[in-house]
């Protein structure tokens, strides 16, 4: 590379004469219109499915058994066959077969069969691998081959397994008994999916539309990703039409609506954030005490000013996406009156310096987040401003994770969740069970329950998915909101600005936690079709 | 700009023949000192560069930053005990800082620089991939930033407290003032969004191979993005130093004589004021590399300064250790060669120093 040998003057005299080249974007021929450039804020590479990439079975470049379907972002989506050729069968108890697609080929060209799929559920699991999703397929004990063309896949209760069969299969001779990020698959991915790799540098990454694809060949055939880690920049690169898409905060994409040629679109999503409480600080510990904080957030406002309207108030981690399993009853509306009277009766009574204390206790106490992260931050604020009216003196302070580890028993945290949100059960149970041994710290921090939660929770894991179900989810909530552990805020909606005109994709689904430019309208690439042909 | 050379042969004769005399034998004898200072620096340099990366080591461990939080991502939160030590385990996360230096050390003098967790890749390859991205912006920055610096110095220090220098020291203390990212952010809005001059950011059209031109184009902004912002300290330093030399005895003196002008600048406040401007410039390499770093992050520039910030924080010893022990070298070097240039140029330093 002969980079080192500029001079100044060379670079802007060089650069006088090719700017006009250069600037990109305008005067596009038509054969470049397969082409799509995305924006992505993340570091290129690590396109393995141990990484959690492709979680969810949404990736360009993998398929898992099943993947998610639906017409648009209001419900959880269908979970519907890729890789298997059918939805799981129950065999017997807790077991369940999977018939797979035959005549498929990865894109090194090797057939897939159900040796690929053992491995790489395996691996997933393997302490060795350490994979960050691993905890992700907790109900499943092992998976199996049925012959090559079928697996059977036993689980710990009865649940369905549909929601932890989105696992990107790779192939089996690409599993190393190695730890996650040494793999060679981060920079070599191999998968059956409709796109591979073509090149991968530091600043960009290029997929194509891959020959032998066992499905409907794509019409965008190349699919350019251009790390850009600042989020003005995404934005600065859409308005000069050098990119044709990316995910924003939504307050920047706000500020792109009614562009020429941008669509900004907000995806909704089971990604939620809320306040968990300490066990230790006599306030917190106090249940009525969480009742009237519960009551005393205005979560719409929160939505309208801290997300810019780009959600929905939160009053547990079970959304409206749910739907039936969705109880619009047992939601906590904004009632500072009757907060304060439910502080009064429990003694809580306001003090010389406006903060409530009963005995020597006060209403006091500090709320942690992590400090990278802006938007947890914004809403600590809101919150600690919601709570100074009723007298409850809240610290919102930024940190590292190291010491939040350390201060969960003392100090509230604002937490966020949902990263698997196609299964219920995976949604609620940890953030709302009190404490099992060997769960995430992060889990209920507080060890709260209310009457008889911990039962229904459990009795909801164990059985079978359908209206029974649903109206255990339904009471969970209302049984919740009698005694809550945390103060849940809101359920964010993901924002992302896309030039898309003169193409015809299918809607965004519900999004989990971490996202992308692999999802928002771009989660199904070969549904995308080209209005002029 | 304005001052280019137009009759430097003959007043550069003038004014040498005016200064010293017996130049070949001085020569000979500078050449001998500097060869000197920088061989005692490199010896040196050895231990120091040692001592450096023990304590780059020792202080990443004793940093707030979790590794197990960077390895886990998003995936933090919802991390299980079990889970958790079973990535200390495989990444061996739990090992002690001083363990891991001496490690480190073994497996460098074989020639193994290791591999970073952060870009799952050999920490050599992703040195190969973006060193020259980060050096090629960086040098000629430098270089630029050097070159205003130098003859805008002298031009206000000689007019000290006109109307040029008084409007360049304000502009400049204005610029020192405002963060790399705000010039940045600045620039793409202007001259990349509005007026479509330039691309925004990245190092290519996206899509494209690596091209020459496709590199150039996508270099001017963060070029002129980081030169401005190291352009004010070099610059008040030089103005500083010619405002020093110009109320100092030798320049009355030679004023005196009547020498004034382009030979009074060149003969006698140049080489004088040059000199604290050269050896701020070995040792301001932390401050490139901070502002490069953000530089590359507005504008995507594929370089190494962000994969040092991202190591730092995931605790990624390897390719941490790599870029900081070899930034370590470069401010040594970059101090040694200022000095040696210093000596060179300088009569009047010894070799005490």
């Amino acid at each position: 590379m002969r980079k080192r040998h500029w001079l100044a003057p060379a670079a802007i005299a060089a650069a006088t004469v090719t700017g006009i080249v250069g600037c990109g974007g305008t005067g596009v021929s038509s054969e470049a219109r397969d082409i799509i450039v995305l924006g992505e804020s993340q570091e290129l590479g690590d396109f393995s499915p141990m990484m959690g990439y492709g979680q969810q079975g949404v990736s360009p470049i993998y398929e898992a058994l099943l993947r998610p379907g639906a017409d648009g972002d209001s419900r959880v989506p269908d979970l519907v066959p890729a890789l298997a050729t059918d939805t799981p069968k129950r065999i017997t108890e807790r077991v369940w077969r999977l018939p797979l697609r035959t005549g498929v080929t990865f894109s090194d060209g090797s057939a897939f069969d159900s040796a690929d799929v053992v491995a790489t559920y395996r691996a997933v699991r393997d302490p060795q691998v350490a994979s960050e999703i691993a905890t992700d397929f907790a109900p499943i004990v092992d998976v199996t081959a049925d012959g090559p063309d079928a697996v059977t896949v036993r689980m710990n209760t009865e649940a369905d397994p549909s929601p932890y069969l989105l696992l990107g299969i790779a192939p089996s001779e690409t599993i190393e008994a190695a730890p996650a990020a040494e793999w060679a698959l981060n920079t070599q991915p191999v998968g059956t999916g409709p796109y591979q790799l073509d090149s991968l540098q530091p600043d960009q990454a290029v997929l194509v539309a891959r020959d032998g694809y066992w499905g409907a060949a794509p019409q965008v055939t190349r699919l350019v990703y251009t790390f850009a880690p600042d989020d003005n920049t995404r934005a600065q690169r859409i308005i000069a039409d050098e990119i044709d898409g990316a995910n924003l905060p939504p307050k920047l994409a706000g500020s792109l609506e009614g562009r020429e040629g941008v669509s900004v679109m907000a995806v909704k999503s089971a990604d939620w954030r809320g306040v968990s409480l300490p066990s230790t600080n006599a306030f917190t510990a106090d249940v009525a005490a969480r009742r009237a904080m519960n009551l005393a957030v205005d979560r719409t406002a929160v939505v309208r000013d801290v997300l810019a309207g780009r959600g929905e108030p939160a009053s547990t981690p079970i959304a409206s996406v749910y739907g039936p399993a969705y109880n619009p009853d047992a939601q906590f509306s904004f009632d500072i009156d009757q907060a304060a009277q439910i502080l009064d009766a429990a003694g809580w009574r306001p003090g010389p310096d406006g903060v409530r204390a009963r005995g020597g206790d006060r209403a006091s106490f500090t709320l942690l987040y992590n400090a990278e992260d802006t938007l947890r931050r914004d809403l600590a604020v809101a919150f600690a401003a919601a709570m100074t009216p009723l007298g409850i003196e809240v610290d919102p302070r930024g940190t590292s994770w190291d010491e939040i580890d350390t201060r969960l028993d003392s100090d509230a945290v604002l937490l966020g969740g949902g990263s698997t949100p196609y299964s219920i059960d995976s949604q609620v149970y940890d953030p709302l069970h009190s404490r099992v041994p060997d769960s995430s710290p992060y889990s209920n921090p507080g060890d709260f329950t209310a009457p008889g939660l911990d039962a229904l929770l459990d009795a909801a894991r164990q059985s079978a998915p359908g209206p029974a179900n649903d109206a255990r989810y339904r009471e969970i909530q209302t049984v919740y909101e009698s005694a809550p552990s945390a103060v849940y805020l809101a359920f964010l909606h993901h924002t992302y600005a896309a030039r898309s005109d003169g193409w015809t994709h299918d809607a965004p689904i519900l999004e989990p936690h971490s996202h992308g430019v692999a999802w928002g309208p771009w989660w199904n690439l070969p549904s995308w079709r080209s209005d002029a042909s | 700009m304005t001052l280019t050379r137009p009759s430097t042969p003959t007043t550069a004769n003038t004014a040498s023949v005016g200064g010293e005399t017996g130049p070949r034998r001085r020569d000979r004898e500078r050449l001998q000192v500097t060869v000197r200072l920088l061989g005692r620096r490199l010896l040196l340099a050895i231990p120091t560069v040692g001592l450096v990366s023990l304590g780059i080591f020792a202080i990443a461990a004793a940093s707030p930053f979790d590794p197990l939080s960077a390895h886990l991502g998003a995936d933090f939160q919802s991390a299980t005990q079990s889970q958790r030590e079973a990535v200390s385990d495989a990444y061996d996360l739990d090992q002690n800082w001083f363990e891991a230096w001496l490690h480190w050390w073994g497996h460098l003098v074989t020639g193994d620089f290791g591999w970073s967790s952060t870009r799952s890749q050999p920490v050599a390859q992703v040195i190969a991939e973006r060193l020259p991205f980060t050096l090629g912006m960086a040098s000629a920055a430098l270089l630029s930033a050097a070159v205003i610096s130098v003859i805008l110095g002298a031009v206000v220090g000689m007019r000290r407290g006109g109307l040029v220098d008084r409007s360049v020291t304000a502009l400049a203390a204005m610029l020192a003032a405002t963060p790399p990212f705000v010039i940045s952010l600045l620039l793409v809005s202007v001259f990349a969004v509005s007026l479509g001059a330039f691309p925004t950011s990245g190092a290519r059209r996206p899509g494209d191979p690596y091209t020459v031109e496709g590199i150039l184009t996508h270099a001017v902004l963060p070029y002129i993005a980081l030169t401005v912002s190291m352009i004010p300290w070099l610059l008040l330093t030089m103005r500083s130093a010619v405002v020093e030399a110009v109320a100092s005895d030798a320049v009355r003196a030679a004023r005196a004589r009547g020498i004034s002008g382009w030979v009074l600048l060149r003969g006698h406040v140049v080489p004088v004021s040059v000199l604290p401007t050269l050896a701020l410039l070995g040792t301001r390499l932390p401050e490139l590399i901070a502002g490069a770093a953000i530089v590359e992050t507005v504008f995507g520039w594929p370089g190494l300064a962000e994969a040092l910030v991202d190591s730092a924080v995931a605790l990624d010893f390897p390719l941490l250790a790599a870029l900081a022990v070899g930034s370590a070298v470069l401010v040594l070097a970059g101090s040694a060669l200022s000095d040696a240039a210093a000596v060179w140029i300088d009569p009047r330093i010894g070799m005490r120093a």
